[in-house]
């Protein structure tokens, strides 16, 4: 393994949905990446399109400084449709 | 309170409420410690485990078996993989866990350290040992650290199609000729026990046990666990119309469970202490493999880097 970067491997588990991350493996290259994560993470037809990124390449959020990052969305309750008040005679919106 | 033990205390309030640690939460050097040794004790099993089932794939009695063989055998590579991912999101590197396994630093399931002598011996080892590790599995489906209970996941999916070719292989030659019948009796004879061995050491000998519960590494006991295998496998060998080779095992109407013999205890732990049947050949057959393989390594990379130095001169073709 000893310098074959690590790739995160991203699936569309069918069309119509988003890549969603299944886990990651080492390769020499892209190429070969996404032909080892054919065999790892599609065997069972888990796939119809995968994505791979050099891990390295991804920037993380810090999750010593979630609580900052996050609390802005935490106290604007306007912002879904439950806060605000309709008639009870309005039967759909 | 010291900065640790409040840091301490809000990880496992968060593992208290079934929160999930993420790679780069913090957590307790011995958290990241004891599931490095656990994740790549689990991987190396897998890898391992290839081994012994590895030895019937050109023998397999026909075409429709060795198709399933080497799938199942496939699958132990991959489960492998998602194990040895998961393992290096703790911050240990590849290599420096597969040194582990080759310099005999690191321990895998003792369960590989018996050899396959007899196409039934596949049959039992999907159905017993495979058995025994769905059991073991699927409650770390939701270990806390997401990564492992995530490849586990994958894991137990697959597992499932493992137990199910056993025991149809179990099946057929308990249906088959007397010399068949037999053959399939002998390999439960043989891995019964071994198979039993699997889930560790009783509970008042399990070192870390304790910790991990708290930790929600572990969700049920050593023995909890094994009492399960026995309540399960004593039924499906009923419908073989096999038996295990117990003479105390029988239905508790009391406890609701059966009761069973006591493992030779002496022999686990000489298995563990790198003395079974096959402890040496399986580590050799590693390290064999590993490096025979580096020639393919290396060509892999070489390929890769010249392939870069070719697209990166394409480029300058195009831009003159």
């Amino acid at each position: 393994m000893q310098n074959w970067p690590l790739f995160e491997i991203f699936l569309r588990s069918k069309n119509g949905l988003s890549h969603k991350h299944v886990g990651s493996l080492h390769a020499a290259d892209a190429d070969m990446a996404i032909t080892n994560a054919r065999d790892v993470y599609t065997r069972r037809k888990e796939g119809v399109s995968i994505w791979v990124v050099e891990s390295k390449h991804i920037t993380a959020s810090n999750p010593e400084e979630s609580e900052s990052m996050f609390d802005p969305a935490e106290d604007k309750v306007y912002r879904h449709p439950t806060f605000y008040v309709l008639p009870d005679e309005l039967e759909q919106m | 309170m010291t900065e640790i033990q409040s840091l301490e205390k809000r990880f496992q309030d968060r593992i208290d409420a079934e929160e999930r640690i993420e790679p780069r939460d913090w957590m307790p050097e011995k958290y990241r410690k004891t599931l490095i040794r656990q994740i790549s004790q689990h991987a190396h099993s897998e890898v391992v485990g290839m081994l012994p089932e590895g030895n019937w794939i050109t023998r397999a009695p026909n075409l429709r078996r060795k198709l399933g063989l080497i799938a199942k055998v496939q699958d132990e590579a991959g489960h492998g993989l998602y194990l040895y991912s998961a393992c290096e999101t703790l911050g240990i590197s590849r290599d420096e866990v597969l040194d582990q396994l080759h310099t005999g630093k690191a321990k895998y399931s003792s369960i590989f350290n018996y050899p396959t002598l007899t196409w039934a011996d596949i049959g039992a080892i999907g159905w017993l040992v495979d058995g025994a590790a769905i059991l073991n599995q699927v409650p770390l489906c939701r270990c806390s650290y997401g990564p492992y209970a995530r490849a586990m996941v994958r894991v137990c999916k697959e597992e499932s199609f493992h137990q199910r070719q056993g025991y149809e292989i179990m099946l057929t030659l308990a249906n088959g000729t007397p010399e068949q019948k037999e053959m399939a009796q002998d390999a439960i004879n043989r891995w019964w026990w071994p198979s039993l061995m699997m889930f560790g050491p009783n509970d008042s000998e399990s070192t870390h046990s304790a910790q991990s519960m708290a930790w929600r590494i572990k969700r049920f006991s050593n023995d909890e666990l094994r009492q399960r295998m026995v309540d399960m496998i004593k039924p499906q060998t009923d419908i073989l119309g096999l038996t295990l080779p117990d003479p105390e095992i029988k239905w508790n109407e009391e406890r609701g469970a059966h009761d069973f013999g006591e493992i030779d205890w002496d022999e686990f732990w000489s298995v563990v202490k790198g003395d079974g049947p096959c402890n040496k050949e399986r580590l050799a057959a590693r390290v064999k493999a590993h490096e025979e393989g580096q020639w393919v390594r290396d060509a892999a990379l070489a390929y890769a880097e010249k392939q870069e130095v070719r697209k990166a001169s394409d480029g300058k073709t195009k831009v003159a």
